[in-house]
């Protein structure tokens, strides 16, 4: 069904004449979907000599979709992700470099935070519109009621999680079926353990899974899994499931994206909710967070260039760039923008503003196929932890294969 | 007479099937010999023409290098193999269950109309809706699975998330359309049943088992055979309760081929990897098809 439906679009994409601008979405949630509608609309006004028409997509679908529109029948503007998954296509030649509109626009200035994970080789190769935190929501009335304090570092986490269990509380909650909730907490154990820089050299398949620098990582998260502090059977569930039992209280704490809290506020426990930023495990790493931007692009293919930049360069428009971003629960990159509300986007902004690195995720940064079986093998590690070395050869192997011999 | 009258006669088949051959053969035949075809490269799905990121072309040929990873160099491929022997052996386990729910609610009381209409009732469900049932079932935290174990004072078992136990899990949950599809077929094979055998039987003393296995199922053959196939073909193709079940995991362990297949063509870019899984499945699938029209034009030899 879904295939009928991209294929109708793509029809539809076709008939349409030149002098409109298409435009591919992939924000089909209720309040992202709002969010885009009223970037659009703005846009039409500013530019009502362009006629715009939006295809949106299911965000899932979207993503294999993509292939096929860039190749066969391009749009004018594709919504996608920085990062890796930008650099796939940019490879392929199937976006293009848009260095003119961020100088045109000034967006050197007012995106400079991102500018740097839209960025091959010296050039841009998109806008982005969006980006978003992660970090530990607990429980602050559980913390409360046990006089825990928010971890500063390693040992008081580990000290929090011990304290949560012997008191009949799962530490923390995770759903690992989809696997990227697990490499978000591998993310975050490398990013504080050995730094951005290593960080990225693994994700681009320039250091073996069997180094010995990785040997911490997996030692630390096994501290948190041989006693058991993560949520127990969290294969089977998905990263939905596993709010369920953060908002029954029966679990403290949830490391996630700021996509979480419109379900804390839906499931009215948002005021019992805190956030805090992951405690530093080895001091004198600089604080690194994963902060996944989304963004536009240009295909090569598009045939109304000139009017997709201006659709582009509209975000250096501080108050179209602040709805769509605040309405859709994000952090603008612009940041002229207004200053977010929300006290869990305040503090993301404020964490993200100090922070040193911004990772893009590991599923973002790394080879899709790459991140897929690594993602399969921090799963596994962490219901069987013993089967370690096991794992770790097996993903060298599989980096081997992808990105060549060291 | 033009040519057209004089075979008018001979031409109008061909004419009046040639549609549907013609697209039989640009939606089946021909993607069967291009998949083979893609299966010997190396390809991201990508353009054909173009490079990757590191300077290798899109699409390279590689001869049987795929087919020479899958069998040496892929534990999963032996994992996704095993787990669709797995499939292929258990749900043959709906048809005997069918059979016995086909015979119980082949009686002439009152309201069996509805009993019968709410066993067949898993079949017309999506089999995405049954897997998401079942998975809230197996929830180890709050699904009804657990809630039954806990009153007989057992340990909930994380079926989906435990490797040896997920694909049993899956499987179970199949059963679910499955046996109503078996169970119709042998509700319409009952009708059939011819009653002088059965009086004739019960002259002669058999009742109960006797009376099925001798006089009432040899009469069902027809039904059973098909209800084989079908359950066989559905085994094989399973792909859509492990998607939305357990997304081949934990750790891999629920794959099976067609999942693989998926996985590996759309996630992680690998066409011509993908194909030649696509292509080992086709063989393992001709085999049993080529076996199973041999029995049958044999059988139907004999009887004559």
């Amino acid at each position: 069904m879904k295939k009928l439906i991209t294929l109708i679009v793509l029809f539809a994409s076709t008939v349409v004449s030149a002098g409109t601008l298409v435009v591919n979405s992939n924000q089909s949630g209720e309040s992202s979907k709002a969010a885009f509608d009223a970037y659009v609309d703005a846009f039409r006004a500013a530019h009502p000599e362009v006629t715009v028409v939006v295809n949106e997509f299911e965000h899932e679908a979207y993503k294999t979709a993509i292939r096929n529109f860039l190749t066969a029948e391009a749009p004018d503007v594709a919504i996608w992700f920085a990062g890796n998954r930008m650099k796939f296509f940019v490879d392929q030649n199937l976006f293009q470099d848009v260095s003119d509109v961020w100088a045109d626009a000034g967006l050197n200035d007012s995106m400079a935070s991102t500018k740097g994970s839209l960025t091959v080789d010296g050039k841009q190769y998109g806008v982005p519109w969006g980006y978003y935190q992660w970090g530990v929501y607990y429980r602050k009335d559980l913390f409360d009621n046990l006089g825990l304090n928010v971890p500063k570092d390693w040992e008081e986490f580990k000290w929090v999680c011990a304290m949560l269990k012997k008191n009949g509380i799962t530490p923390i909650t995770i759903g690992t079926k989809y696997l990227w909730t697990a490499g978000g907490w591998f993310d975050y154990l490398n990013l504080r353990i050995n730094g951005y820089q290593f960080h990225m050299d693994l994700t681009a398949g320039k250091v073996s899974y069997e180094d010995p620098r990785l040997d911490a990582t997996f030692a630390a998260w096994r501290e948190l899994i041989d006693p058991g502090y993560f949520l127990e059977d969290h294969a089977s569930f998905s990263w939905q499931d596993a709010q369920a039992p953060q908002i029954n209280g029966e679990a403290a704490m949830y490391l996630i994206g700021n996509f979480y809290v419109p379900t804390l506020e839906s499931a009215g426990v948002v005021d019992k909710m805190d956030f805090f930023q992951f405690p530093t495990i080895v001091e004198g790493i600089g604080v690194a967070e994963d902060a996944p931007t989304d963004t536009m692009h240009i295909p090569s293919g598009a045939k109304n260039v000139e009017d997709a930049k201006k659709f582009l360069a509209f975000m250096s428009n501080k108050e179209a760039a602040t709805n769509w971003a605040t309405m859709g629960g994000m952090l603008s990159p612009n940041k002229y923008a207004d200053k977010p509300t929300n006290r869990f986007s305040v503090m993301g902004a404020e964490m993200l503003a100090a922070a040193d690195d911004i990772a893009q995720f590991w599923d973002r940064d790394a080879n899709p196929d790459m991140a897929g079986a690594a993602m399969e093998g921090f799963q596994e590690f962490m219901v069987k932890p013993d089967r370690e070395a096991k794992i770790r050869a097996r993903l060298e192997k599989e980096r081997e294969r992808i990105h060549g011999p060291l | 007479m033009t040519f057209w009258e004089r075979n008018q006669l001979r031409l109008a088949p061909f004419l009046f099937l040639a549609p549907a051959i013609l697209i039989f053969f640009i939606y089946v035949i021909y993607p069967i010999f291009d998949s083979i075809w893609v299966s010997f490269h190396e390809w991201n799905g990508m353009d054909k023409e173009g490079t990757r990121g590191n300077g290798n072309p899109n699409w390279r040929w590689v001869g049987l290098n795929n087919y020479i990873t899958l069998f040496t160099d892929d534990e999963e491929f032996y994992v996704s193999l095993f787990n669709n022997v797995r499939w292929l052996i258990f749900s043959l386990l709906a048809i005997p269950i069918g059979l016995m729910l086909a015979l119980f609610v082949n009686q002439k009381i009152l309201g069996m109309r509805y009993i019968k209409s709410l066993f067949y009732f898993p079949f017309v469900i999506n089999a995405v809706v049954i897997g998401v049932i079942f998975t809230w079932f197996y929830n180890p935290k709050y699904g009804a699975l657990a809630y039954v174990l806990g009153f007989f004072g057992l340990d909930p078992v994380p079926f989906l998330a435990d490797e040896n136990l997920a694909t049993y899990g899956i499987i179970i949950a199949s059963f679910f359309p499955g046996i109503a599809y078996t169970m119709i077929l042998y509700i319409t094979g009952l009708t059939g049943v011819s009653r002088e055998m059965i009086e004739a039987g019960r002259i002669d003393g058999a009742s109960g088992f006797t009376m099925l296995w001798n006089v009432v199922l040899p009469q069902l053959k027809p039904a059973t055979l098909i209800a084989i196939v079908v359950t066989i073909v559905g085994a094989l193709r399973s792909f859509d309760l492990i998607a939305v079940m357990t997304a081949g995991g934990p750790w891999g362990s629920s794959e099976v081929l067609a999942y693989k297949m998926y996985q590996e063509s759309l996630f992680n870019y690998r066409m011509g990897y993908g194909a030649a899984i696509a292509t080992i499945l086709f063989l393992i699938m001709d085999i049993y098809i080529a076996w199973f029209l041999y029995r049958l034009f044999k059988n139907e030899r004999s009887e004559k």
